[in-house]
């Protein structure tokens, strides 16, 4: 009884519970890589994860492409190894297990085993004096208004349910994604005009995220990289990240090294404009994002005013 | 949907970054957000005493100090010590402005008062919402400007208590805001504004949601009496927070009253304790259902929950004859119908505009006072409770004079049984 209560309490409380390193151990990647599907344990929850096969791209956007800003050059030749990229965007589905399988009370309730402190359990998230999913529902949609630190926290819980090795896409994995091959501003070419086809964004979102799938795939079949939400990538925001880096460069990070702003966000959002959709376009996140937290400190979990920010996965490839 | 943009605002929403901007109340307040510490201390400035230094306690030193020059936190005050060591370590980034001395730090049962004693001119009261009554009744006695924490009471006995400080506070002058901070935000005022000229016609009807999953709890520990972890757990017990239609759906309630420029006459409905039983839990239910009805004959239907892993939805909507009127706070407020309208502005953090219109309104020597409104709103959270927990139609007038009175007379630390989980039809709450 004794250990139980107190890996409950800690949990209830919100403390980190502990630890087991992030998605130590991967199990081997099928080779050659084929895309599947995993299942979040004792669930029917699935998610689809899509190989993305290595290469060399340009990162950055040229002087001249419409709507550019200056971070996003100089370009630069990047080379990554191959990965897994998640086909959708994280789904509230998929984020709640996070919440509710370390949650103890819960499992309890439902006659489940409660896991030991310490095999797989990672701090989880604290609920918010608020409603989550903004009155959007959940289930299929995407996961919005979670914190880096919650996208990350979710990525070690993943790898230590799943036995792989799950993390946020490092900024040059998520252009490069994106890019799927192509130069242009868009995955599909330089045209706004044929952004309805392809992402939910301000034009044509009706105010809201929508579940992911729906529109059409890029060339990788990764689906709503323009648009729906926002993606959190690993990587410590600078405007002047590319300045200096030698080119070709392999994997480039800019590694956060626990600030908490602002880190990358790519992709755009159902609340942006075509500009904001490119390829390249690089937004920062800052504090202003849980300006309407009332509490001191404010959560880590939740930002309370980026209800456009979500996250999509990557998997190694060792 | 035609819709009539607002034209103060710029187009971009990005990032919604604003340090300075001009207060919303009435329009004509300046904000006075400026260099901390530049203000020279002189007839204007506000001396913060904060009474309550937990996470919300915290937040509001950061809010009044972003508010405006010329503010400085001259004492605080809690129960417990070691909420006011967490607190002073959090506000650090004010420097000076947040620099408490020890023999102004006041912690006990009396610290409220030790505060309130100091030359602190402005009192920030945040501390769970039993006590609120007491509090105001000492700070309006003592000639206190207030920033008051929403709900201000639990009870019927502590609503006259308030409304009683109210009109001392209307005869003494004093500036009074309420954590209500829907009233100071932006996109709700313009809003409400639009409903009062008509913009959906006479209101029929009116919704008020806060459906959310559950909240903290602070685990027991063996040096704790029953008392002190009511206390660090306050949101579970009724004495304190009021139950969490109370302390959480009076923000949804008081959208609707202030619609309607009234409050309801009488209400009955539904409630219980489905999901969340564990005893850490104190007694609180974990949802209601309600139908208000104000006198005029329009039904509010109120539903507020707070279940782990479902749904959730805080919102209000008011049924118009010529159209409805969505909040959604934080990211919706839309008008359909002939005058369709949609916010698509920008917006302080209402949490530091609450404190922005009140410094400015001491400043200009028209104080605002907000204490009725709150109260009222306070009492219609109230009164739905006692209509859940009983199962009768409660009418307000009735439970106005109600002797109920939760908060107990002595105040110690030791036993203190968890009360019993109300039933319809089988206990009177007025006996607890």
């Amino acid at each position: 009884m004794r250990p139980a209560v107190s890996a409950l309490l800690a949990v209830c409380c919100g403390v980190c519970v502990i630890a087991a390193p992030p998605g130590a151990r991967d199990a081997a990647a099928p080779e050659p890589l084929a895309p599947y599907t995993d299942t979040l344990p004792d669930t029917k929850i699935t998610f689809d994860m899509v190989p993305i096969p290595a290469g060399t791209f340009r990162m950055g956007s040229p002087p001249g492409e419409p709507g550019r800003d200056e971070d996003e050059g100089p370009q630069h030749e990047v080379t990554l190894p191959a990965f897994y990229m998640g086909r959708l965007e994280v789904t509230w589905d998929e984020y709640d297990q996070f919440a509710q399988r370390l949650d103890i009370r819960r499992l309890r309730r439902l006659g489940r085993e409660v896991p030991r402190a310490g095999a797989t359990a990672v701090s989880r998230p604290t609920p918010p004096y608020a409603d989550e999913s903004w009155g959007w529902g959940k289930e299929k949609q995407p996961v919005v208004g979670i914190t880096h630190h919650a996208a990350t926290k979710y990525c070690e819980w993943l790898s230590a349910a799943t036995g792989k090795r799950y993390r946020l896409p490092t900024e040059a994995e998520w252009e490069y994604a994106a890019r799927a091959g192509s130069t242009t501003a868009y995955g599909f070419g330089d045209d706004p005009a044929q952004l309805p086809e392809f992402a939910w964004y301000r034009a044509n979102a009706g105010e809201q995220p929508h579940p992911g799938g729906q529109k059409k795939p890029n060339a990788w079949g990764l689906h709503d990289m323009h648009g729906n939400v926002a993606e959190w990538t690993a990587d410590l925001y600078r405007p002047d990240a590319y300045a200096g880096r030698s080119s070709p460069m392999t994997a480039p990070f800019v590694d956060p090294d626990g600030e908490r702003y602002p880190h990358v966000v790519r992709g755009g959002s159902w609340d942006d404009d075509p500009a904001e959709l490119r390829s390249a376009a690089r937004r920062a996140s800052s504090e202003a994002w849980s300006r309407q937290d009332p509490q001191n400190p404010k959560s880590p979990w939740w930002h309370t005013d980026a209800t456009f920010v979500g996250f999509r996965v990557v998997r190694e490839v060792r | 949907m035609s819709s009539e943009s607002n034209p103060s605002i710029g187009s971009s929403r990005r990032d919604f970054i604003r340090t300075s901007t001009a207060a919303v109340v009435g329009g004509t307040l300046a904000s006075t957000i400026g260099v901390p510490g530049a203000w020279a201390a002189g007839s204007d400035e506000i001396r913060v005493g904060v009474i309550g230094c937990g996470g919300r306690g915290t937040g509001a030193i950061d809010n009044v100090l972003d508010a405006a020059e010329g503010v400085r936190i001259v004492a605080v005050g809690d129960l417990f010590p070691d909420r006011i060591a967490s607190c002073l370590e959090r506000v650090q980034r004010h420097g000076e402005r947040a620099a408490v001395p020890p023999d102004r730090q006041f912690s006990g049962w009396n610290a409220y008062e030790q505060v309130i004693a100091t030359d602190a001119n402005y009192i920030i009261l945040a501390s769970p919402p039993g006590f609120r009554p007491a509090h105001l009744k000492a700070a309006v006695a003592a000639g206190k400007h207030i920033f008051t924490e929403k709900p201000v009471a639990v009870d019927a006995a502590g609503y006259r208590v308030v409304i009683e400080a109210y009109e001392a506070s209307l005869q003494k002058g004093l500036a009074i805001a309420a954590g209500t901070q829907r009233r100071h935000h932006a996109a709700y005022l313009e809003a409400m504004r639009r409903v009062k000229d008509g913009a959906i016609g006479e209101i029929v009807a009116a919704r008020a949601y806060w459906n959310q999953g559950g909240l903290w709890v602070k685990p027991r520990q063996p040096e704790w009496t029953d008392m002190e972890y009511q206390l660090r757990n306050w949101l579970y017990y009724t004495w304190l927070s009021g139950d969490h239609i109370v302390e959480q759906h009076v923000h949804n309630l008081d959208v609707v009253n202030w619609a309607m420029g009234a409050i309801p006459v009488r209400v009955v409905g539904v409630g219980g304790r489905q999901a969340r039983t564990e005893p850490e839990y104190g007694h609180i239910y974990d949802h209601f259902g309600l139908d208000y009805e104000f006198s005029n004959g329009v039904h509010m239907m109120s539903m507020c929950r707070q279940q782990a892993g479902t749904p959730g939805q805080v919102a209000e909507a008011l049924v118009g004859t010529q159209g409805s009127l969505y909040t959604q706070d934080g990211r919706m407020y839309e008008i359909t119908g002939p005058h369709a309208w949609r916010w698509d502005g920008e917006y302080t953090s209402p949490y530091v505009q609450e404190h922005i219109n009140l410094i400015a309104s001491i400043r200009a020597g028209r104080p605002i006072n907000e204490l009725k409104q709150v109260a009222d709103s306070t009492f219609t959270a109230i009164a739905g409770r006692h209509a859940a927990y009983t199962g009768k139609v409660i009418g307000f007038d009735e439970l106005m004079t109600s002797d109920e009175s939760l908060v107990p007379a002595q105040l110690t630390f030791g036993p203190m049984p968890t009360p019993a989980v109300p039933v319809p039809g089988l206990e009177d709450v007025t006996s607890m």
